[in-house]
């Protein structure tokens, strides 16, 4: 106490700040973030001192000019006298289609592979071990390049369908047939598959800025009323099991609420299918999908898939066996313990790395540039970053939204991950 | 005291990247020892190594002769590849000194992306080339095509105006390089390949079945090909485009590669001499030699020998020289006094 008491309280010294611990941690604290501060206004200094020595300005009207070029896919009307703007939610939509068919692939199969490769069947498990394997330890971008190639080097020309009027007087086949009865084409440029039209539809609401399809608006009220009122159909044979013990027979009930509604929307606004038909070059009327879009989906979705399927297996790994073995004492088969009893425990330890999967994914899309698919990076951060000469501006751009995008899907995967956590109770 | 220690080399680290992006380029090549020329990642007849890795082409002979001008040793240059979308970056950063490489002079690369183009040493235009099975004999008949497309150049915007301008539809390709246009052409991913008609004409030459493609007659665009330089360094620009004119003239004076000796011993013209360093100090106006101007002529020869050993009548690509004959010769090859 009385050595306590000595310390003398009024006499601060600057050199106490390097000398004594109470203020060390702080010094230090404060200089590197001077450092810290110093660097981004130098690395600023530097940025706006180079853009001056060359004459130019930052400046992001660039964007509401004529982009002047034409994109292959285009999931929201865009001509070549739309702006850059325009241009740049083209490529943004193309990001997130691929970004988000790729996630669910990837889930899917990770999934069913991580299961699988646990199994007791030795083929299976070894089968699993290859594909992971395999698909781990090679960069991304050759299973890109090589699923392409493979689609656009193996399927035939849109002219080996055309039948001429010889071979039609030959009686020859052509060299080339559509499938799935005459409807869908998979040529070397894509897959012509059939597009819905409506005779009856909707029309689109036009809001300035985006126009909103009522048709589509319309089916996705109806789906979405649908599975509403399934899981209200389904909450009450619950309540009923839970009261009397007795299940009531609800599968003819769901059936008729999911499809009933949909059938008789379809019908309403007069449903049928565009086939797409050779035409000059190429396939028309339809659906084109690029092969560019089906190998980078099925690249990213295997890569990514290989990487899900450890992680699932490290979760169900992470359940102790015990839980196995007391599904097993009370009875239950194999399938129900995994589906009730391992996969909702592993669930908690799957979900934290499989964010980070998610993320990889949705930036690996930036590498469709290889396979000449314009996403963002192919519309803003290609062409557009060319035509225009604003790299600064068109990267920080695409730096921003990429960091969006991830952000958006951290936040989302978050929550999910909170709300399947042990609640304490 | 440490902040204002590094306070001080933070100021003098600016200043120095001030002073080093302010430096002339002559100057940074000079102490360097080789001028660094931004070329093609391989385009035939233009810029492309050949099978013992020497660059060899039109635009690299170009460089070469501006590296003899500067160093009176064709040899002295580097070449750096560069697609159609990294080109004009590598130049602005300072990666390369000048870029030769089939680059289209428009206003906006001019004055937006900061860049001087100094000559036209190409004019060419926009074409298409199909295969000959297609039964296609006019651009016009592309309608509902697919079309590959090389990224990053004019000829994007020229294929969507031409297709505007006349009503019919395509379904654009957008690759990277040329190498990637031609695998996807000749797989038959694409029914017709656009760049300007001389790298059609080249990349035919590399087909081999060269005989099986044709190159459209319409020509869509005005593409004037020519090196480039950064804004800001008008004397660097001044080398350039005036080794690329000594060129010229030494064709239209009829000095080649071979005969540049002796013509400087017994000529009389007082244009020649000053071109060959033997009066009027041309040289040293322009901050080099006065022989400098000789130096690039005996190391690659004339414009015409060198279009004539790179994509000229006989050689595989078999370009004619068309609008890129000397004004003598009712072409657009045109170069202004040299006085």
């Amino acid at each position: 106490m009385a050595v306590a008491s000595d310390v003398p309280k009024d006499s601060f010294r600057l050199s106490m700040l390097i000398y004594d611990t109470r203020y060390r941690s702080i010094t230090i604290q404060v200089f590197v973030l001077i450092l810290f501060a110093l660097f981004v206004a130098w690395l600023l200094n530097n940025t706006a001192e180079n853009l001056a020595t060359r004459g130019k300005e930052f400046n992001f009207g660039f964007l509401w000019q004529r982009a002047g070029y034409d994109i292959g896919q285009q999931l929201i009307p865009y001509t070549n006298d739309s702006n850059h703007f325009r241009a740049l939610l083209v490529g943004l939509v193309n990001t997130l289609v691929v970004a988000i068919i790729g996630c669910v692939l990837a889930t899917v199969i990770g999934v069913v592979v991580g299961v699988l490769r646990l199994s007791n069947n030795w083929l299976i498990g070894r089968l699993m071990t290859v594909y992971v394997e395999m698909f781990r330890n090679v960069p991304l971008l050759l299973w890109i390049l090589l699923s392409y190639v493979i689609l656009s080097e193996t399927t035939p020309q849109p002219r080996d369908f055309r039948i001429t009027d010889e071979m039609a007087a030959a009686g020859e086949a052509p060299a080339a047939s559509m499938i799935l009865w005459d409807t869908v084409a998979v040529t070397n440029r894509g897959t012509n598959i059939p597009s819905p039209l409506f005779d009856r539809g909707l029309g689109s609401l036009d809001l300035g800025f985006l126009s909103v399809n009522l048709t589509a608006l319309a089916y996705i009220l109806v789906i979405g009323g649908s599975i509403w009122v399934n899981s209200r159909i389904i909450a009450a044979a619950r309540a009923r099991q839970e009261a009397t013990g007795d299940r009531p027979v609800t599968w003819w009930k769901t059936l008729a609420v999911l499809f009933g509604p949909v059938i008789a929307l379809s019908v309403g606004l007069g449903l049928h299918m565009e086939v797409p038909a050779l035409t000059g070059f190429n396939f028309q009327g339809g659906i084109l999908v690029a092969h560019s879009f089906t190998a980078l989906v099925i690249a990213l979705a295997l890569y990514t898939a290989a990487f899900i399927a450890e992680i699932v297996r490290a979760g169900i790994l992470a359940i102790s066996r015990g839980q196995s073995e007391a599904a097993f004492a009370l009875g239950l088969r194999p399938g129900r313990t995994m589906n009730l009893i391992i996969l909702p425990q592993a669930l908690r330890v799957i979900i934290p790395p499989l964010i980070s999967q998610y993320l990889n994914l949705t930036k690996n899309t930036s590498l469709g540039i290889a396979v000449s698919y314009l996403d963002l990076r192919g519309t803003l951060g290609g062409i557009t970053l060319n035509q225009t000469g604003r790299e600064l501006e068109c990267m920080l751009l695409m730096m921003l939204i990429y960091l969006t995008i991830s952000l958006i899907i951290s936040a989302v995967m978050n929550f999910y991950n909170s709300s399947v956590q042990i609640k304490a109770r | 005291m440490k902040k204002s220690v590094f306070l001080g080399v933070v100021a003098a680290t600016t200043m120095v990247a001030g002073v080093a992006s302010a430096q002339a380029t002559l100057e940074t090549v000079k102490a360097r020892g080789e001028l660094i020329c931004g070329s093609n990642t391989g385009l035939t007849g233009f810029g492309a190594p050949d099978a013992s890795g020497n660059w060899v082409g039109f635009d690299v002979d170009l460089c070469r002769a501006i590296a003899a001008a500067v160093f009176g040793d064709p040899t002295k240059v580097k070449f750096v590849p560069t697609t159609g979308e990294t080109r004009f970056t590598a130049l602005q950063s300072g990666e390369v000194d000048v870029l030769i490489r089939n680059s289209t002079w428009t206003l906006s690369r001019d004055t937006e992306l900061a860049l001087d183009f100094v000559a036209v040493n190409y004019y060419d235009g926009q074409g298409f080339m199909v295969k000959s099975d297609l039964g296609v004999s006019s651009a016009k008949e592309l309608d509902g095509a697919t079309v590959c497309i090389q990224t990053g150049t004019t000829t994007e915007l020229n294929l969507a105006d031409f297709f505007k301008q006349n009503n019919i539809s395509y379904q654009p390709v957008t690759v990277a390089d040329d190498s990637e246009a031609q695998r996807q052409y000749l797989a038959g991913a694409c029914d017709a390949y656009t760049t300007d008609a001389s790298g059609l004409a080249a990349s035919r030459a590399t087909m081999p079945d060269a005989a099986n493609h044709v190159i459209l007659p319409e020509i869509i665009s005005k593409e004037p090909l020519g090196p480039v330089v950064r804004h800001g360094d008008s004397n660097w620009g001044d080398i350039v485009r005036w080794t690329y004119f000594a060129l010229l003239i030494a064709e239209e004076k009829g000095i080649t590669k071979a005969n540049v000796e002796e013509v400087a011993t017994s000529t009389a013209d007082e244009e020649v001499k000053r071109l060959l360093g033997l009066s009027g100090d041309m040289g040293a106006k322009i901050g080099l030699d006065n022989a400098a101007f000789k130096n690039a002529i005996a190391s690659v020869g004339n414009y015409g020998e060198i279009f004539a050993a790179n994509i000229g009548e006989g050689t595989a690509i078999n370009l004619a020289r068309g609008l890129n004959a000397l004004w003598t010769q009712g072409g657009l090859q045109y170069a202004p006094p040299f006085r």
